[in-house]
């Protein structure tokens, strides 16, 4: 078969619907556009795990923390599928997180900021698995096939991450006035970076049209963001706190909320490295690869002697 | 900093008594038993499963995709395969 014919049968896959697996045809840059916003998904799971595991020994009751626990060790489980995912196109596993090490690739810019305290917990799961699910549940129809079932997975078991987030929130509002403050705080500085978590707008984003044509894309990026404002400004409402957006108003005529415009400068020093937590986050991810490489040799070992064994 | 990295396993799993088990996925592990933990931990964490199958996947041989027209063709064309093939008259029962 000739490439324009490959290329004719993939798009007509595409078309029909019909989705791609991991021994079909498919372009090179379609194979390289998976792997980068794979791999950069499977990056922000396992960072994600950082600033909500720091909270886990100072949970403030058992059950706090066995939640916290089972959430973080969800994350840990959709960074797997995903790798695994970008594994089926042919990429290097631990290349990749190399390449996040070194900040060639990315990992969504939110996990940039710290988690100063307890509500930040809840507002995390609330606003952030939020903001995530919105994209996931996109991206359950996505066009490549282990991508698309890495989703449903992780989509069933986001939706336990914003509720307990939106649960621990509702505790802080109906109690003490400072504990109230607490949790206004944390929507205050986590809203701009939730509505960021969706990338650029759509007239700066560089490879959003092709990802949309090959369906990788369901939707695009200020779809997204204007979804997750419609459907996150009553859920604020019933939990008393406001958004801190001045310009937050029902347009009636859109059907839509309206809502200010991103601070884009932040985003891209963010995005850059600048963050408040880039520096931490990545040393935090080297320093487990290190401390953490003598537990795989030594597995490596103990496979070798357990088969030497069996066929002596 | 990139080191050697274990064997690829895919993994089955059965999610009930008399069902097959079924490919859910792939992992990394140093041996089989390694990979059955880490499979449950990945796998089953709300009680998806009863059994776990785990393949390296090194060991899976499959159709070739660019064959599959060819490979697959001699069922495609045997329709008298499948029961609406036949007619039956109108008023047969229970057939
Ligand atoms: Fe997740
Ligand atoms: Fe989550």
């Amino acid at each position: 078969m000739t490439q324009a014919e490959q290329e004719r049968r993939f798009l007509d896959k595409i078309d029909r619907e019909i989705k791609i697996e991991p021994n079909d045809w498919m372009p090179d840059e379609y194979r390289q556009t998976l792997i980068r916003q794979i791999s950069q998904h499977a990056h922000s799971e396992i960072v994600g795990m950082l600033p909500e595991g720091n909270w886990i020994t100072r949970a403030p009751n058992l059950r706090r923390k066995a939640v916290l626990l089972a959430k973080v060790q969800d994350e840990a489980g959709h960074g797997l599928y995903l790798y695994s995912a970008t594994e089926t196109l042919g990429a290097d596993r631990e290349q990749l997180m190399d390449d996040m090490h070194s900040g060639k690739a990315k990992y969504s810019s939110i996990f940039n900021y710290p988690a100063l305290t307890w509500a930040d917990i809840g507002t995390i799961g609330w606003l952030v698995d939020g903001a995530a699910i919105m994209n996931q549940v996109a991206l359950c129809r996505t066009s490549y096939g282990p991508y698309a079932r890495a989703m449903v997975k992780i989509c069933k078991e986001e939706s336990f991450h914003q509720r307990q987030g939106y649960e621990s929130l509702m505790k802080l509002c109906n109690g003490t006035p400072q504990q109230k403050a607490m949790a206004q705080d944390a929507m205050n500085r986590f809203w701009w970076p939730a509505l960021m978590m969706f990338g650029p707008s759509d007239a700066e984003s560089t490879h959003s049209d092709q990802s949309i044509k090959w369906k990788i894309k369901r939707f695009t990026n200020d779809e997204l963001r204007q979804s997750f404002v419609d459907a996150t400004v009553s859920q604020a409402e019933i939990l008393g706190l406001t958004i801190p957006d001045p310009n937050l108003k029902w347009n009636e005529e859109r059907g839509h909320y309206d809502f200010s415009e991103i601070n884009w400068e932040e985003f891209w020093q963010v995005v850059k490295g600048n963050g408040p937590c880039n520096k931490e986050r990545i040393a935090a991810r080297l320093k487990a690869k290190q401390e953490g490489l003598w537990v795989r040799e030594a597995a490596n070992a103990f496979a070798k002697k357990r088969a030497m064994k069996k066929s002596a | 900093m990139s080191t050697t990295q274990w064997p690829l396993w895919e993994v089955f799993i059965r999610s009930k008594q008399g069902l097959n088990h079924k490919h859910v996925g792939s992992l990394r592990a140093p041996d089989a038993t390694l990979a059955l933990e880490n499979a449950r931990d990945v796998y089953t964490r709300r009680s998806e499963g009863i059994s776990i199958w785990v393949v390296e996947s090194a060991n899976i041989h499959a159709t070739d995709i660019d064959d599959a027209d060819s490979f697959f063709e001699p069922s495609d064309t045997k329709i008298y395969r499948h029961p609406t093939f036949y007619e039956v008259p109108d008023g047969v029962k229970h057939m």
